[in-house]
């Protein structure tokens, strides 16, 4: 039987929404069946690929190991929330201009991802971009284009500093 | 069919930012599992938990009988199908065999098998219904490996099954081998006795997966009207519907596909497994279905490749290598159709043999049906001849660079299927990594090593078909049906600017679904920018030939007159008549009314690929574990129409081969279930565990496409299995002859040595 459903309040791409969800619905879940953000993408639902990435409370997070209850009162930055309306965030513009990817559907965690080390780390080199992206899993690129393409964005925000 | 002069491109040759770019960086891209439709419901799929097992019965009583539970069903449900082969484009299964892969009949025949599927409320509720449903298994022994499934005791998956024998005649009696092939060509015996050198190996692969990160979906609206609309995630929409009409036995026109993004497939999302369950299920309960896999039943129930057995025995005389004789056992999973004979054909076609036996062995085991993966069949049998080679090189103290372009097969060379070679690029190919930085640098320091190795793979053509129609203000959308996994409506969309002499932003490319373009065969065998490309060009010349009649109506003069250039049209004798392609484009409700152009062909010569990779390893004899120093892919592309994406195949496809060599595997325990079918324990290549991957593109125009294009997606997978293994064997004087070279093995096997 369906289960009950719980009251959830919390800040999604910086504005602050509420949603029912069951109490085993996972974040990733909630996100896509509940809220229509399907962006974030599930490739192995446990953790183990990164498609899902979104930056929860500040950290980079898996959304399918997390529950959509434990999002209360938190804050979630979603891809949907990493452009600023049309303007591309300098690592979407990146993937772009170096080619850094090729179906896509591991580039919403990818960006993500990255954008959570370039808030935190500004000028990565790419033994720490490397090490960073390691949680995320692409099949078709090989990597190479998107490490290039977040040491792009991140020289990019630089000027833009 | 002339090629024309690559100076003169004004388009083909950038780098533009693909069309479904932006979409694919800010998350609103649609791929199947992001179908969202009113009264959707969910499925989930009951799976075998043996690997062999009779099914005795199964009775889902209990799960129809649950509130949330909307509708269960078993191969029963599928209706008899015509003893009929499917030809997807990129392999031929009998639709018996496509039936019983995606609902098991009396037998399952690998762990994962699909045996029932249940829609229900949400995907919570379907999942819980699947413990409801009872099967009556009777456990059979399970054949798990080429060699079991060869004895002449070995269990049979099918007691009817004979093998197919290279005259054509089927075996007297059954067999778990499906097929034996045979080529041969000169006197083997004369040259091996001739010979300066003989090198032999037997050489052995495991099955690996394509590794998509989007698992598999397919959400199925069966309307009352007895239409049927599947939405997936799949390389060839108009193969699904195929497969679909013969699996149902509807008539193709009341399915229509509509392809959704696709997060990856590498030959592995050709087949159908969820959407004739999502088509049944909906039909039974009356609403849209949808089902996805998790990663367990990816690894479990689709893909993957063969893994197999090969013996090889190579010989050479004054540095030509004379005779090749190679066995090769693949296996093909739970059904017949491993990708043996593409890897037969491939792995001595870069060289010119004179001398040749090969055997080709397609053997059923109990493990899933493999699936097509990037230039099938190709990299296991390179990895067998390629480390033969290396060490006929050895044996002829040359160089192994220098050995191979001495042997290399060039225009006219004979492949050992008798067919003679178009112009290719081995030998450039091999030249560009020859002179390669990365070559011409020494490599020094303990325990590391240098290797290389050469990949071919045929390429394919095949029936492409878009439409283009021309818009008032000068724009074109051109509506074709090849699925785009990696920038190919940006190709397609470069070919078309360039034969129409206009801005590559003109033009908007879309992939349509099957009642809204003609046919068009999957997007598999590196055929995209090839085929399509000149199913492009053809509707490019079709829009032009229509613009040169308008003008010539306009001006009141002979079309000969006419003549277009540049994007303009030109009258031959008078310099004031001109029209820009947009300035004609907003005359046509004058000049005869909306203006499309169609290309329709069956491409028929696609051009083959090489490519020569370089790599340097070091080898960490107490862990085992082997670090890629550096690696250099060279590979004729014919023409690169957008670099970025050449180059990221030839990246992509490294890095598969490097996870491949070194740490995939399908790990099985005695009773076929296989032991880590998650990535966490599978275990593919992260950004970790690579450096940079150098490429290097030859452009050796293939004088069978208007621009010189080759298909470039699969080769670049050949080759790295068997450099990797040259490379640990010139850092460790050790070689290695199975695969994965993992850690484990690399210390058991050295200090076995010691």
């Amino acid at each position: 039987m369906p289960m009950r459903r719980s009251h959830v309040q919390t800040t999604l791409n910086g504005e602050e929404i509420d949603f029912l969800c069951e109490p085993r619905q996972s974040l990733l879940e909630v996100l896509r069946d509940e809220l229509g953000l399907t962006g974030t993408k599930e490739g192995c639902n446990n953790g183990n690929c990164g498609a899902c990435s979104v930056i929860l409370n500040g950290r980079v997070t898996n959304a399918c190991c997390v529950l959509g209850v434990e999002a209360e009162g938190a804050s979630v930055v979603t891809i949907e929330g990493v452009a600023e309306g049309d303007r591309l965030h300098p690592l979407q513009q990146a993937f772009l201009e170096e080619a850094a990817l090729q179906c896509g559907v591991c580039t919403p965690g990818f960006i993500v991802a990255a954008k959570a080390l370039l808030d935190a780390e500004p000028n990565p080199d790419e033994g720490r971009v490397r090490h960073w992206l390691a949680g995320n899993l692409c099949r078709c690129t090989g990597y190479d284009k998107i490490v290039r393409a977040v040491l792009k964005a991140s020289d990019a925000q630089e000027v833009t500093a | 069919m002339t090629t024309i002069e690559k100076p003169a491109y004004k388009v083909i040759g950038t780098r533009p930012i693909r069309p479904d770019g932006v979409e694919k960086v800010t998350g609103k891209a649609l791929y199947g599992a992001d179908v969202h439709l009113p009264d959707l419901v969910h499925g989930a799929v009951l799976r075998s938990p043996h690997a062999h097992a009779r099914i005795r019965s199964i009775d889902t009583s209990a799960a129809e009988a649950l509130p949330s539970v909307l509708a269960v069903v078993t191969h029963a449900d599928l209706p008899a199908v015509a003893d009929t082969v499917i030809d997807t484009g990129e392999g031929v299964t009998r639709a018996s065999d496509m039936s019983l892969n995606v609902l098991a009949g009396d037998k399952a025949l690998y762990r994962g098998h699909a045996v029932a599927a249940v829609a229900a409320t949400s995907a919570h509720e379907a999942l819980a219904a699947l413990d409801a449903i009872a099967v009556d298994y009777e456990p059979l022994p399970p054949v798990l490996s080429v060699r079991d499934a060869m004895r002449a005791d070995a269990p049979l998956l099918d007691e009817n099954r004979r093998t197919k024998q290279p005259d054509g005649a089927l075996s007297d009696g059954p067999s778990n081998v499906a097929a034996h092939s045979r080529f041969e060509g000169g006197d083997l015996e004369a040259a091996f006795a001739d010979a300066d050198a003989v090198v032999e190996r037997e050489f052995d692969t495991k099955m690996v997966h394509q590794g998509y990160i989007e698992p598999h979906n397919g959400t199925a609206n069966w309307n009352p009207d007895g239409t049927l609309t599947v939405w997936t995630s799949t390389q060839g929409a108009f193969a699904v519907r195929a497969m679909l009409a013969e699996l149902l036995r509807l008539p193709v026109s009341r399915i229509r596909v509509v392809p959704m993004e696709i997060g990856g497939g590498f030959g592995g999302k050709i087949g159908i497994y969820l959407e004739p369950l999502a088509a049944l299920l909906s039909r039974e309960c009356g609403r849209p279905v949808q089902l996805t896999m998790d990663r367990t039943d990816v690894f479990q129930a689709t893909g993957p490749t063969s893994g197999g057995h090969m013996k090889g025995r190579l010989a050479v005389k004054d540095g030509v290598i004379t005779a090749a004789e190679v066995s090769l056992a693949f296996e093909a999973g739970a059904f017949p159709g491993s990708p043996v004979m593409a890897g037969a054909m491939c792995m001595l076609s870069p060289y010119d043999v004179a001398n040749f036996r090969v055997d080709a062995y397609d053997v059923v085991v109990n493990k899933p049906k493999v699936a097509a993966y990037r230039a099938p069949g190709a990299p296991n049998a390179a990895f067998c001849v390629e480390q033969l080679i290396d060490e006929l090189a050895r044996e002829a103290n040359a160089d192994p660079l220098a050995f191979r372009l001495r042997n290399s097969a060039r225009e006219g060379t004979r492949m050992i299927t008798g067919v003679a070679h178009p112009r290719i690029g081995h030998e450039e190919t091999i030249g560009a990594a020859r002179d390669s930085d990365h070559y011409q640098s020494p490599i020094e320091g303990p325990n590391r090593g240098r290797g290389v190795a050469s990949g071919f793979w045929f390429n394919a053509g095949m029936q492409s078909s878009v439409v283009a129609s021309v818009n008032p203000d000068g724009t074109v959308n051109l509506i074709e049906g090849s699925t785009d996994i990696g920038g190919t409506r940006a190709s397609l969309a470069m070919q078309l600017a360039e034969t129409l002499g206009i801005p590559y932003d003109d033009v908007r490319p879309t992939v349509a679904d099957t009642d809204s373009v003609g046919h068009n065969d999957v997007t598999g065998g590196s055929r995209t920018a090839y085929a399509s490309g000149q199913a492009v060009y053809e509707a490019g010349l079709d829009i032009q030939r229509q613009l040169v009649e308008r003008a010539a109506r306009l001006w009141e003069c002979e079309a000969e007159d006419v003549s277009f250039v540049d994007g303009e049209l030109r009258h031959a004798s008078d310099a004031d008549r001109r029209l820009t392609f947009a300035e004609l484009a907003g005359k046509q409700m004058e000049t005869g009314g909306p203006l499309q152009g169609r290309g329709s062909v069956v491409a028929r010569s696609p051009g083959a690929a090489y490519g020569v990779h370089v790599v340097d390893v070091e080898v960490d004899p107490d862990t085992g574990k082997v670090d890629i120093l550096r690696y250099t892919i060279a590979q004729d592309a014919g023409t690169a129409v957008h670099p970025a994406y050449v180059e990221g195949q030839m990246q992509g496809g490294v890095v598969q081969g490097i996870g491949w060599a070194l740490n995939e595997e399908y790990y099985y325990n005695e009773d076929g279930r296989m032991e880590n079918a998650s990535f966490l324990d599978y275990r593919m290549p992260t950004s970790l565990d690579l450096p940079m991957i150098d490429t290097i593109i030859v452009e050796v125009p293939n004088p069978g496409h208007p621009y010189g294009v080759r298909g470039v997606g699969e080769v670049p997978i050949v080759p790295p299995l068997a450099a990797i293994a040259n490379a640990i064997h010139d850092a460790t004087g050790h070689r290695f002859t199975e695969l994965p070279i993992s850690p484990r093995r690399v210390v058991e096997e050295l200090h076995h040595l010691r």
